[in-house]
């Protein structure tokens, strides 16, 4: 059972007080986009054997969606940050490459 | 025969007799036996019956591996099947009988299997079931039925509660033996908050039975006075009979404390589940005395060689007069010389080992016991009970030298760590060929949440067999694992083992080594499953290589006690069929628990009244004193209808239906979700959350809304209210107030996380109550208070002000067609609000209605119900909806996903009303039927029922469907299935039943 | 204007840990820029407290302040005041964004008092409730068994504990249910 450290009330919660919410830094595709964009956008996944993105919301707690960089192999947890973010941060991604040099996740590495 | 010694026994109190019963027979043990002991003192060596040939069998072990000895005990709400006689500590009155048996346990019928067992070999259930088909489904489907299960399922509800306790530590350590207790004194010692963990209720583990020296004392002294420093210890706690069962990840365990199993009298939860959030966790879990595979190993009276001593030491029992010990190690030797010092005949220790020399060989031969090397057994000779052995030479086929008679044999194949709760959470093994055991390997331990290990094991369940090592072993690692929980405190010094020297230990799979076919199948490995080494090697020889697939093939490790005993032989014996080496081979997944635990604690309290929480409104109370029939929506409780007596559920619903067009009916609607939604741009926000446009709603107005998901699909509907410039009031369903809460925060967040909208959930703040029917207005005129004229409060409008003496908002809105009014209290007044109705409106005829009568009212009207209607399939224009899809709005949630192509389909099924042309009520759910079969051979559909009604208004049923092209084909007849296989005929027509012109809403 | 209940009135459960409902109690919902002067200085104004630091709650009798989010704040009062207090808060506000909500009736507000009271809540929530981790000051939200709760504790050996007013009867009898249980006897006084 996982521990996350939810950064907006800084409780290292359990996973039972947790919501999972799926893959992170989806791009919405709204009207105009092309039926391959938001096929993407709707289905299209990574589910990759190690390093992922993930979004969590802290719903028996603070009510806060947050973002995890996880393996989700070994479930070490790389780092949490905001969700108001577009990509992940640079801390969290040299977070990562120090302990799996060389990862890359969709455009990320 | 076993009987009871006259001065043995450190666990047992022989001046407190304690009486219970077994198959009814009265029985009498001592204060500290075990269920175990206890029958072997009153020679009670058959306990049972084997699963499959229903085999003879007795004890084989003393603690939690024990195998065979599993009964039935307890009478009525606290009878509990399959309970573990070595682990169940003796109480006055316990009541057992043995299991998997007919008629009694000495004569039993099934055990004609294992005169057939030539013809029911591994894999013999997924062979002979196959063919011919149809004989599954009435010949052996209830044939495998009649013989599955062991033992009884409990037929009344567990008298007993259960409790959990969540505790966060730094340093769990699982077991009270020497390394255990030395883990938690050193990881106390650094400033670490312990919580050391055991399963039995005394500590010291082997050390207790065997007593080396540790720090110059008998390691008895050492343990009790390590436990009394531990006692001292604020930060560190102590539980005996609270076994450490599973560990999982990020440093999560759980235990299962034991509290009054022992003692039924206590008061109190019966057991505890911990749940613990450990930085560390040391398991210090001992190890397990492996048998030998020997032909007849399995007949009552073999036994571990170390259980054989344990119940001399610990409760004064010998298992027999005549003890043979095999081994193929110097351990077991400490069985011979206790029996013999004990006053017991020991005949011979056979060793398998070509060679052995060492003090404890010495003192076997000092004592006069009379040592075979080389030897091992061919065969034991007994049905019930052994009544000698066959003895061989290991290296050769099984020709019997001698025969030895005995009623008791001890054996040893060597020791396996326990390394179940470092494998629970993926750490690896080892294969340690010297000592012949699989052990953790430290380089690969479970890894946290940093990458960290965060379980390390200690003493002998690391491959430490010897004292010196083992509490050496056990306070290196406490210290080590405080300092990886962040305490470096100074602490005393390790403490020092010594040992009597021991040769080594050579592997021994099968005796003799060249046994034939006929031995090898009466060799055992898994007693309760009936797993003999010709099984396993004939999964090999059929292709089960795998480990995985060998056992589930044979059934190996697969009963109550997950292999304990028999896996690492199993395994051995796979590899040697496959050529291959043990590690090659591999082990099977150790799974958690680490033994079996209750139902009660993993419910905890969650059971009865408790066993979900049920949410009541305001008025929940009143509406269960008026003869509420409650249905589930969500986790309310809401009532269906409220029935009068003398009414059956289906009269009080017409009864409602009729009433509410006629006269005046209340409904609770205190569950339909209030989200507050504000701020500057909350109406920018409400336009991309619904399909329709909210931005240009006006103040003081309410508007039907539709939300889709992002897919396209409806997820929610309900009235939104302008209350303020920047403020809105969104209904949910019952079911959607959490969820769309989410849905929004969701978006707010983690989309448009510039946008300036704040959420708020206030569905609990009021009791909503909706005031509905020809006398509405009636009634609200008489409480007084705010003018709810048609002029003042017309339809789609809401005001806030005064009803009667209650501060009220007031939405002119209606789910039924009828003249109506929602009107919201703070939750505290709801029940003096709902009071005050019914007084007021006794003279206009009120009467409450209950949700049945709140969807045939709908139904008539033709309003979609989401949850009936939608099935998260549905967009809206199947339901007719395009007028609730803003053209004028670029964009909104779901607006893309509707020009998909499927989406935009026209001959998606749409929504229609259907009429049966009998009048009848159509069935729910039921498939209109299309010409032709699919490709599996069904027929082909065309639509089907969601919601069907009888409606007493109308007198006739009445239902909604989608039906392919539903809308164009108005008048047509359709046929629907019904469950008896006949078909049931219905009209197409407009959904809309009652009132089409909606002239009673808009009064 | 009809007398308001609380959710249950008052229920008792006495016991060596008691189990009591606290009756109504004020309470709003602030949801706003909490790192502004304006909304902490409403929120200090009406309550009488310090505004409370991440994860904390100030509380001082009837009235209290409550750390609920980045954004959120719970304020307590006495029942009575809310009205007075949200026509403050939008004196006080009115040109910012906010928002400001009673949830006084929403909620039920339990009291567990006594000597093992750590233990009883320890049983239901997955929280560290080793007096060296939490004490009074300290503020939770979290689950109570399979409901939604916030709690902090008053004194040493009580605990004030808020949840749903629908769900308030199956937070009291778990609470209760796990009171009758008796100690663990694992957070000894030390």
């Amino acid at each position: 059972m996982l521990i996350l450290h939810c950064p907006y009330c800084g409780v290292d919660a359990d996973e039972t007080d947790l919501h999972a919410g799926g893959e992170a830094h989806l791009k919405r595709q709204g009207p105009g986009s092309s039926d391959a964009q938001f096929e993407d956008y709707l289905f299209m996944r990574e589910n990759p054997k190690g390093v992922h993105f993930e979004r969590w919301r802290h719903v028996y707690g603070c009510g806060k969606w947050f973002l995890a960089a996880r393996c989700t192999s070994t479930l070490e947890v790389f780092g949490t940050y905001s969700a108001q973010t577009t990509e992940p941060p640079q801390d969290i991604k040299d977070a990562i490459s120090a302990k799996r040099p060389g990862w890359t996740w969709g455009n990320y590495s | 025969m076993s009987t009871r010694l006259a001065d043995q026994g450190r666990l047992v109190n022989k001046n407190k007799a304690v009486s219970f019963t077994f198959n009814g027979k009265h029985l009498q043990g001592f204060e500290g036996d075990t269920l175990a002991s206890a029958l072997l003192a009153n020679d009670q060596m058959l306990v049972g019956r084997s699963f499959k040939y229903h085999r003879p069998r007795g004890v084989v072990a003393s603690w939690a591996e024990e195998p065979n000895g599993l009964i039935n005990m307890g009478k009525g709400g606290t009878f509990e099947p399959n309970q573990r006689i070595t682990t169940t500590e003796l109480f006055e009155g316990l009541s057992a009988t043995s299991q998997n048996h007919w008629p009694s346990l000495e004569f039993d019928v099934g055990a004609i299997n294992a005169a057939l067992s030539r013809f029911l070999p591994a894999g013999f259930y997924y062979k002979m079931f196959m063919y011919p088909r149809p004989f599954w489904k009435h010949v052996y489907e209830p044939f495998i039925r009649q013989s599955a299960g062991l033992g009884k399922a409990p037929k009344d509800r567990d008298a007993d509660t259960y409790e959990h306790f969540n505790v966060h530590v730094d340093v769990l350590v699982v077991g009270g033996g020497i390394a255990g207790l030395a883990a938690a004194q050193a990881a106390g010692e650094r400033g670490a908050r312990v919580l050391l963990v055991e399963q039995t209720a005394h500590w010291g583990g082997r050390a207790a039975v065997d007593s080396p020296e540790i720090d110059g004392q008998p390691a008895a002294e050492w343990i009790k006075s390590t436990v009394q420093a531990l006692e001292k210890m604020d930060n560190v706690a102590i539980r005996t009979r609270c076994m450490g069962a599973g560990v999982y990840d990020h440093g999560y365990a759980l235990a299962y404390e034991r509290l009054t199993d022992h003692a039924p009298e206590i008061d109190g939860p019966r057991h505890r589940l911990w749940r613990i959030r450990a930085k560390q966790i040391v398991t210090a879990t001992g190890a397990i005395e492996r048998p030998l595979s020997f032909a007849g190993n399995d007949i009552p009276g073999v036994l571990l060689a170390s259980a054989v001593r344990d119940y001399v030491v610990n409760y004064g029992v010998s298992i027999g007069d005549r003890t043979v010990v095999v081994t193929n190690n110097d351990d077991a030797y400490r069985t011979a010389i206790i029996l013999k010092q004990a006053g017991l005949d020991v005949p011979a220790i056979v060793d398998a080992r070509a060679q052995a020399a060492g003090p404890l060989i010495d003192q076997a031969r000092e004592l006069g016991i009379r040592v075979e090397l080389g030897k091992g057994i061919a065969s034991v000779k007994g049905g019930k009970r052994v009544t000698g052995v066959g003895i061989c030479t290991q290296a050769g086929e099984g020709a019997v030298l001698e025969e030895i008679a005995c009623d008791c044999v001890a054996m040893s194949g060597g020791w396996s760590p326990v390394v179940h709760l470092w494998s629970h959470c993926g750490g690896k093994l080892i294969w340690d060929a010297d000592q012949v055991m699989f052990r953790p390997d430290p380089e690969r331990a479970p890894t946290g949440d940093k990458g960290q290990p965060f379980v390390a094991t200690a003493g002998i369940a690391n491959g430490h067999l010897f004292t010196a090592e083992v509490v050496g072993d056990g306070w290196a690692a406490g210290r080590a694992a405080a300092k990886a929980a962040g305490h470096m405190k100074k602490g005393g010094q390790a403490p020092l083992g010594h040992d009597v020297e021991e040769g080594p230990i050579s592997p021994v799979w099968l005796m003799p080594q060249g046994a034939g076919q006929a031995l090898r199948a009466k060799a055992w490995l898994d007693f309760q499953n009936d797993v003999k080494v010709s099984d396993v090697q004939l999964a090999a020889q059929e292709g089960f290589e795998s480990v995985e697939h060998a056992k589930r093939y044979t059934t190996l490790g697969m009963a109550t006690d997950q292999g304990k005993l028999s896996n690492i032989n199993g395994l051995a014996v796979l590899s040697k069929s496959l050529n291959a080496d043990i590690p090659d081979v591999g082990t099977t997944t150790f799974r958690p628990p680490y033994t079996p635990i209750s139902m009660g604690a993993i419910a905890g309290a969650a059971r009865g009244p408790m066993f979900q929480p049920v949410r009541k409104t305001p008025m929940s109370d009143w509406h269960n004193a008026n003869g509420a029939d409650n249905e589930p929506v969500g986790q309310w409780r809401r009532p269906y209808a409220y029935v009068r007596p003398g009414e059956t559920v289906h009269d009080a619903v017409n009864r409602e239906v009729k009433n509410t067009r006629e006269n005046l009916g209340l409904l609770d609607a205190s569950t339909l979700g209030k989200l507050i939604v504000k701020g500057p741009d909350a109406g920018k926000f409400l336009d991309m959350m619904y399909t329709n446009m909210m931005s240009t709603l006006p103040v003081g107005k309410c508007r039907y809304g539709l939300m889709c998901s992002e897919n396209g699909f409806l997820m929610d509907d309900g009235v939104v209210v302008r209350m303020a410039e920047d403020t809105w009031l969104c209904h949910t369903t019952t079911g959607g107030a959490e969820r769309i809460h989410a849905h929004m925060e969701d978006w707010l967040q983690c989309e448009w996380w510039d946008w300036k909208v704040y959420v708020a959930n206030v569905t609990e703040q009021y009791a909503q109550i909706a005031v509905v029917g020809p006398n509405a207005r009636k009634v609200l005129r008489k409480l007084g208070g705010m003018d709810v004229s048609a002029e003042a409060l017309p339809f789609m409008q809401w005001a806030e002000g005064k009803i009667g003496d209650f501060d009220a908002r007031v939405f002119r809105i209606s789910f039924s067609g009828e003249l109506s009014y929602e009107i919201a209290v703070p939750a505290g007044q709801g029940q003096a609000f709902w009071d005050a109705l019914m007084a007021a409106g006794e003279e206009f005829g009120v009467m409450p209605y209950g949700t049945e009568c709140l969807h045939i009212l709908r139904a008539e009207k033709g309003f979609i119900m989401i949850g009936d209607e939608t099935d998260g399939t549905v967009i809206p224009q199947d339901l007719n909806l395009q007028w609730a899809l803003s053209k004028k709005k670029e964009d909104y949630l779901g607006k893309r996903a509707h020009e998909r192509s499927h989406m935009a389909d026209p001959n998606r099924w749409k929504l229609v009303g259907l009429e049966t042309v009998d009048g009848s009520v159509l069935p729910d759910g039921a498939y209109a039927i299309a010409d032709g079969t699919n490709e599996n051979g069904q027929k082909n559909t065309q639509g089907r029922v969601t919601s069907t009604y009888y409606s007493a208004n109308l007198d006739r049923g009445i239902a909604m469907g989608l039906v392919r092209n539903g809308p164009d084909r108005m008048g047509e007849v359709i046929e629907f299935n019904k469950v008896d296989g006949t078909t049931i005929a219905a009209k197409i027509i407009d959904p809309v039943f009652y009132d089409k012109d909606g002239e009673k809403q808009n009064v | 204007m009809s007398d308001a209940v609380s959710a249950l009135q008052g229920k008792l459960a006495p016991g060596e840990v008691t189990i009591r409902e606290a009756g109504l109690r004020g309470m709003i919902t602030l949801r706003g820029d909490l790192s502004d002067r304006g909304p902490r200085s409403v929120c200090k104004s009406l309550t009488g407290v310090a505004f409370p630091e991440q994860g904390k709650a100030n509380v001082d009798g009837e009235k209290g302040l409550c750390w609920m989010s980045p954004d959120e704040v719970l304020l307590l009062m006495p029942y009575g005041e809310v009205g007075d207090a949200l026509a403050a808060i939008e004196k006080a506000l009115k040109s910012k964004h906010y928002l400001a909500e009673k949830v006084s009736d929403a909620r039920a507000l339990i009291h567990v008092e006594g000597a093992f009271a750590r233990e009883v809540m320890a049983k239901l929530a997955p929280v560290d409730l080793h007096p060296g981790t939490f004490g009074p000051g300290d503020f939770r939200r979290t689950r109570l068994g399979q409901v939604a709760a916030a709690f902090w504790m008053r004194d040493e050996d009580t605990f004030a504990v808020i949840c749903f007013r629908s769900v308030a009867e199956y937070a009291f009898d778990l609470l209760a249910e796990s009171a009758k249980a008796g100690a663990v006897g694992h957070f000894v006084e030390g």
